[in-house]
């Protein structure tokens, strides 16, 4: 079966499918730049975020192969934009701190949650509105998980950008 | 006696964005709106179904000038400003490739300037993206071409004080036969734009403003003032030129698109062999 043959759940299911993956090689992409940098604590938090959206996504597609549903070239997004879930590329501060990139997880499940919910309560087939009901959860859990996180690190100080040994200082 | 044929192979599917981006793992500062822009140029070389041994990157230097080595492509990350002249070359002799030129606004507009001109003058059909941060960030911050004159930091007390270039009109002023503004932010847009510039043939030239968000944090503020150019794109240089020198340089789109034939002359003698070649230049 083929996502795009009006089948709107098959086509729910694969751009989500999509969506999470797309959302977790973000994650990485941030892990990666924080790695470079030296701020292995946010690298690390990044790369378990990856981890999440990457295990959410295989779900995803081991059941759209159960299914027999072609997996689809797009993700789940706003039209003209990335995936609802992949965090901003230009949120990342080499100076940033687990709370930052907390906060910058808990706004792209928020965004999810705030879409699965949304589509749960349109006038459409019962099957499509159960997939958006079960996605619109699972957000919901994760939406509570990041916020426990984010109740357990400490809050950065107001000048937690600014470096004593500046990139812009003259030499 | 019945006649086998071969089954013809299948064609090899279309590579994937992420099949363009190369194991390299780009050295920009986190937040650069470069990966950005890598994540869109890889974007719209898999929408257009090229395939990267048919597409050439080729830049001078700076941060953005890193693009070639993090893609799959071939590429040719070459000498400071110089990116459009070894661009032209590639693209006069190997008609055939796709040839996309990337770099940032000193090296385009300042070191390189003169060849902008000439390049959007040849309309060889090539694309030049330059990630415009208004700032050299590599060297650590100083004034560029497109740094407003009031910009004040260490290194230019009160601001340069100096007119900024005016990049879009100069390109038009100059000839190029596409001309269109993206937002790094806006990584799907700035794949279509990217997309469509490939797909004009000519000079097509796209100013993505790409913050740095190292030299100049307050380029954050970027997301919440570019929007979609309000008007459809022209194809009258004229009435383009007006309405890019009256807006406040954050609308986003095809701000022009022309239809002049691309240069690209025939190659009028035979190739010669590297040895024929090497033998010219014996000492």
């Amino acid at each position: 079966m083929s996502a795009d043959n009006g089948d709107r759940a098959a086509e729910l299911l694969a751009q989500a499918c999509v969506m999470e993956a797309e959302a977790a090689e973000r994650y990485d992409e941030l892990a990666d730049q924080l790695a470079l940098h030296g701020n292995a604590e946010v690298a690390s938090l990044f790369r378990k975020l990856a981890g999440i959206e990457r295990r959410h996504a295989d779900t995803l597609a081991d059941d759209l192969e159960r299914r027999g549903i072609a997996p689809s070239s797009q993700a789940l997004a706003a039209p003209g934009q990335e995936g609802l879930e992949t965090a901003p590329g230009e949120a990342a501060h080499y100076l940033m701190t687990p709370y930052h990139a907390l906060k910058i997880a808990l706004e792209n499940e928020e965004h999810a949650l705030a879409y699965f919910t949304e589509l749960a309560a349109r006038d459409a087939p019962e099957d499509f509105r159960r997939l958006a009901q079960d996605f619109a959860e699972e957000e919901r859990m994760h939406v509570a998980l990041v916020r426990d996180w984010l109740a357990r690190v400490p809050v950065p100080p107001e000048d937690w950008a600014s470096d004593p040994d500046e990139p812009h200082t003259v030499d | 006696m019945s006649t086998l044929t071969a089954p013809a192979s299948a064609p090899a599917p279309a590579p994937a964005a992420k099949d363009f981006k190369s194991a390299t793992t780009p050295i920009w500062c986190p937040g650069c709106g470069d990966y950005s822009v890598l994540a869109s140029l890889t974007r719209s070389f898999a929408a257009l179904e090229l395939r990267p041994e048919r597409t050439a990157v080729i830049s001078g230097i700076g941060c953005s000038s890193r693009i070639p080595a993090y893609t799959t492509c071939y590429g040719f990350h070459g000498v400071h400003g110089r990116a459009l002249a070894l661009a032209t070359g590639l693209k006069l002799s190997r008609p055939e490739l796709t040839v996309v030129v990337t770099g940032g606004d000193g090296d385009g507009y300042s070191i390189g300037g003169n060849h902008f001109l000439h390049a959007c003058r040849r309309n060889v059909d090539l694309t030049y993206v330059i990630m415009d941060n208004h700032v050299y960030g590599m060297t650590k911050g100083q004034a560029s071409p497109t740094t407003e004159p009031d910009w004040d930091n260490a290194l230019t007390p009160g601001g340069t004080g100096i007119r900024p270039f005016q990049p879009l009109v100069i390109a038009l002023a100059a000839g190029a036969n596409f001309v269109a503004r993206a937002f790094s932010g806006d990584v799907v847009g700035t794949a279509d734009i990217i997309a469509k510039a490939i797909a004009t043939p000519g000079f097509s030239f796209v100013e993505v403003l790409s913050p740095c968000i190292t030299f100049r944090p307050e380029q954050r503020e970027w997301r919440e003032r570019v929007r979609p150019s309000p008007v459809p794109t022209t194809d009258d240089a004229a009435r383009a030129a007006r309405r890019i020198m009256t807006d406040d340089g954050f609308n986003l789109g095809v701000l022009y698109a022309g239809s002049r034939p691309p240069f690209q002359p025939e190659i009028g003698r035979a190739r010669r062999s590297v040895a024929e070649l090497a033998e010219e230049f014996a000492l």
